[in-house]
């Protein structure tokens, strides 16, 4: 009898997930769903927090792993799908697509993400990979009337499968290399004497990975994506799987292959800084919110890297300590453009925006906060998500990409201060915004997620002391 | 006192929790009841400060009404407060002139008041805290978050042009100082693991380093000084913001800019300090003559003090960059004279401005005939800002010139002009605007001041008098801070 009891929340997301797709049948009222999937959501953290420890522990010969750096990882994988689903619910309505068949397959995604963030093998962790990826596909083709999401869909599924046969390519290579598709093992047995067959595998590892996360060069996919889905879905996608892709990132690298950390490194830099410089000169000419927000998550991608490539514990910690504060700040942001979205009326241009202050000055407070914080300006949390990554850059010694970093950050802050300066500078629209009324309890989350940001930005030491504790504990 | 709240954390957080509160108590239909709020949060932030000045001990450089907390353990970054002589003045200004910007914006802002109050008394919070960190991080989470209410005073209730004039601003000022967060996480490798900016005075540093960390600093507070050639977001900022938002601009967020050289680039490398100091001066000079001649041909009042202050502000760093004792505090006298100087000069401005609704000399003439109370104070700030004995700007300018004669007889002669220059386009501006014949109808149908205008340019004018008369006080409290400083300058620093 192998041990469960790690896997738990995984065995009653999963199961919870296909009591959704039944409920969905003999009810045809959605509420049943967003209930149950909350729930579901709730209990999964539930048991998560009831089997952390502070040791790592594997199951399923090896396929799989618990550790803290995973468990805190899911908890804030299942925070931020309930937030989404709250900021979604009057968007869904207002469409029709307040059916089971999102909630499932937004159980089904955070499912995938489980799986990501505790694999232990190359096979598990491509297998989570490709559960998240084919239910996101299907939740961007959800509206299925919609020209722009089904194009943008059918693009997901090209570029994404494109992604995964190289990811898979590079895991054959490195399999050849070592004889194993234990990422432990793989660690132990990496063989340098064969430095081509590991560059390669290498190479396609890293591309792969470089279109999961959406970092430049690879990309493309993710401005027309984030675009074309509804947005209640490009809010979803566009936060929650960053978490499990940073996990992505370091179960390969690190788990994996840190023995070759000097060739990644080199490779992450050239990644990390095209990210940055793509993502923050394309954001400027964006006049589509969602595109604008689109092309600085790719420059949020970028940052990322930077934590992860300077290869120390500083390093990992502050990577992931930007991926929670990045989650916590797209959440409020993109739920913004929900929220202030109605029947049949898209709030995605930054135009759209005009005037807030006049109208509703606590939205655009929040609003600002969010884009002054993704900014990285103090006091908010995102500056010292961009503080962590730069002191870690500094202390392995990339000085020079330290400064490409905050000059990048510079172009990246005139963006965000356009949307600040839309909602406060200039006049409303004859037709201002109205935001969905009947809607108090999703008023009360944004307010929630702005003070959040504000708030953590004033003491950020717990979160900063939590992913760091989390990432020595995980990775001794 | 409060029990553990010391009284420099209660000048950042009165105005803050009052700038709060005044957001919290809605939009336009309680205007007045916000005001009230926001003069009496002012008022309190000013009460609270004032202990500094009375229990402050001269005799010592030491950093007084020291408050330490662990802030984020795990980087070794702590809530470290503390001012000397050097700083301690600027917390008192700074306090003092929210009042007056309160007061100031009273009548004038009709629209979003709550908003408006709330934005400069948080930016007064925010500004104490930066002449109060001793932490690095903090000194840069105050240092930056003050541009936001700064942005949006400008962006919101500033002229036709706002919307560039507030990101040029803020934009230019960001650049300097990210470059200047590199060089903070640098030192704090350099320093094995502090952020305390007393600890990096002492820290070894070789010449390339610091040159390499002088020229980010530089970037970080030449830009706020403004020094030339990377003032032109001055003018800009200045000419669109609202009186209110000039006048901070002008008195106390230039003075952060040269705060920073006096905390960060002098003690910190000092010989990188020693040896592009020639650069400084020169630049320094530049300011001086050239922005003098630029201010000579300005036709918008605003746009003139505004070329005067970066004159004025040539004068304080080539005091700081001579390293004698009566150049950095006669550098320091004219920070402080200049704010009062030149925030009162753009009241002023603001006062014709709210009647009038125009910033062109041109379109005045006469003034003194229907304003003569007005006249009477505009003559004395102008004649301040011209540097006439007996008023504040006269003791600083002097100072340095002294001190600059005994490093190099020309810097002194170069320095020496701007008396010649602030004198011909300030009294020019005066004599075009307030003296000859009523030039139009509007001017004619000019009322003098009210009693609440009355109230803000007297307090200035006792203010511009007390310290052009008797400046013994205010250098005798910076007296050991700045011997203490030198000292720091004239020890290598190289390993």
């Amino acid at each position: 009898m192998p041990d469960l009891l790690p896997a738990l929340p995984e065995i009653f997301v999963l199961t919870l997930a296909c009591a959704v797709l039944l409920v969905e049948a003999y009810t045809k009222n959605g509420y049943w769903s967003y209930a149950l999937t909350q729930l579901t959501l709730l209990g999964a953290a539930v048991l998560t927090v009831f089997t952390t420890s502070a040791d790592t522990v594997y199951a399923f010969n090896g396929l799989f792993v618990d550790d803290l750096m995973g468990d805190v990882l899911k908890l804030m994988t299942y925070l931020a799908a309930i937030v989404s689903v709250v900021y979604s619910r009057t968007y869904l309505t207002d469409r029709g697509m307040f059916r089971g068949e999102y909630f499932a397959l937004l159980l089904f995604a955070v499912l995938g993400m489980m799986v990501m963030i505790s694999a232990a093998h190359f096979l598990s962790l491509y297998l989570g990979l490709e559960l998240l990826s084919l239910s996101l596909y299907a939740m961007v083709a959800l509206q299925r009337d919609s020209k722009v999401a089904t194009e943008a869909a059918m693009k997901y599924f090209v570029l994404g499968a494109l992604a995964s046969g190289l990811l898979l390519y590079g895991m054959s290579l490195i399999y050849g290399l070592t004889g194993s598709l234990h990422l432990a093992e793989v660690a132990a047995t990496v063989d340098f004497r064969n430095q081509t067959v590991l560059a390669f595998g290498l190479v396609f590892l890293l591309a792969g990975l470089g279109f999961k996360l959406g970092a430049a060069p690879f990309h493309m996919w993710v401005p027309d994506i984030y675009h074309g889905a509804p947005t209640a879905v490009t809010l979803f996608l566009g936060s929650v799987p960053k978490l499990a892709a940073f996990a992505f990132v370091m179960r390969l690298l690190v788990d994996g292959l840190h023995p070759a950390v000097g060739d990644w490194q080199q490779m992450l830099a050239v990644m990390a800084v095209v990210s940055l410089v793509v993502g923050n000169l394309a954001a400027i000419v964006q006049t589509n919110i969602k595109r604008m927000l689109a092309y600085s998550t790719i420059a949020h991608m970028g940052f990322l890297l930077l934590g992860v490539l300077s290869g120390s514990y500083a390093g990992y910690s502050a990577a992931m300590f930007y991926v929670v504060t990045y989650v916590l700040m797209s959440l409020g942001a993109f739920g913004m453009v929900v929220y202030l979205s109605r029947g049949g009326f898209e709030a995605e241009r930054v135009d759209d925006f005009r005037g807030l202050n006049a109208t509703h000055p606590w939205l655009a407070a929040v609003m600002a906060m969010m884009m002054l914080s993704m900014a990285g300006l103090p006091p908010f949390l995102g500056f010292y998500a961009k503080l962590t990554v730069l002191q870690a850059l500094v202390g392995a010694g990339w000085l020079w990409l330290a400064v490409v970093a905050v000059l990048m950050s510079l172009i990246g802050a005139y963006y965000y201060l356009r949307v600040v300066k839309v909602m406060y500078f200039d006049a409303p629209h004859a037709e201002p915004l109205v935001p969905a009324t009947a809607a108090g309890d999703v008023r009360a989350l944004l307010s929630l997620n702005g003070a959040a940001v504000l708030l953590l930005g004033i003491l950020p030491q717990p979160l900063i002391t939590l992913c760091a504790y989390a990432i020595q504990a995980s990775f001794r | 006192m409060f029990e553990g709240i010391g009284i420099l954390s209660l000048t950042i957080w009165v105005p803050i929790v009052a700038g709060i509160f005044v957001l919290a108590t809605g939009g336009d239909r309680n205007a007045d009841g916000q005001r009230a709020i926001a003069l009496i949060g002012a008022a309190l932030g000013f009460l609270v400060a004032l202990p500094l000045w009375t229990g402050f001990d001269a005799s010592s450089a030491a950093m007084q009404f020291q408050e330490r907390a662990a802030w984020i353990p795990l980087f070794n970054i702590h809530y470290h407060l503390g001012v000397d002589g050097i700083s301690m003045p600027f917390v008192l200004l700074n306090s003092f002139t929210t009042l007056l910007v309160v007061l100031a914006g009273w009548q004038v802002i009709q629209d979003k008041v709550g908003q408006y109050m709330a934005a400069f008394l948080i930016q007064s919070g925010l500004l104490n805290g930066v002449f109060a960190s001793l932490d690095a991080v903090l000194f840069y989470v105050f240092f930056e978050a003050m541009l936001i209410p700064l942005y949006l005073i400008i962006g919101v209730w500033g002229g036709p042009n706002r919307v560039y004039a507030a990101i040029k601003f803020f934009l230019y000022t960001l650049l300097g100082s990210l470059l200047m967060l590199v060089a903070l996480l640098y030192l704090f490798f350099e320093s094995h693991g502090s952020f305390d900016i007393l600890t990096w005075h002492r820290v070894p540093l070789a010449l390339t380093a610091q040159i390499l960390l002088f020229v980010a600093f530089f970037f970080a507070f030449a830009v706020k000084v403004p020094m030339w050639p990377v003032h032109t977001w001055l003018p800009d900022a200045h000419v669109e913001a609202p009186t209110g938002g000039s006048v901070v601009l002008a008195a106390i967020t230039l003075k952060v800019g040269a705060y920073g050289f006096l905390r960060f680039v002098l003690p910190i490398v000092p010989d990188a300090s020693r040896e592009l100091a020639g650069l400084m001066i020169a630049l320094s000079l530049v300011a001086v003559v050239y922005i003098g001649l630029v201010a000579l041909v300005q036709s918008d009042m605003k746009k003139l003090i505004a070329y005067s202050s970066i004159a004025h502000m040539g004068f304080v760093t080539l005091g700081f960059f001579i390293f004698e004792p009566l150049g950095v505090e006669g550098g320091l006298i004219q920070m402080i004279s200049h704010g009062f100087v030149s925030g009162a000069l753009f009241l002023c401005i603001g006062v014709m401005y709210d009647r009038v609704h125009s910033r062109q000399i041109a379109d005045y003439g006469g003034v003194v005939n229907t304003m003569p109370k007005f006249a009477a104070f505009f003559m004395l700030f102008a004649m301040a800002n011209a540097g006439l004995p007996a008023t504040s700007g006269f003791v600083g300018e002097f100072m340095v010139i002294l001190g600059a004669v005994k490093v190099n007889f020309w810097y002194a002669a170069a320095a020496g002009l701007t008396l010649i220059f602030g004198a011909a386009y300030t009294l020019w501006m005066y004599k075009r605007v307030v003296f000859g014949p009523v030039a139009n109808e509007k001017v004619a149908e000019l009322e003098d001041l009210n009693s609440r205008e009355f109230l803000v340019l007297g307090l200035l004018a006792v203010c511009v008098l007390a310290m052009g008369l008797y400046p013994m006080p205010v250098t005798e409290v910076m007296h050991a801070s700045v011997n203490n400083l030198l000292d720091h300058v004239a020890h290598s620093k190289l390993p």
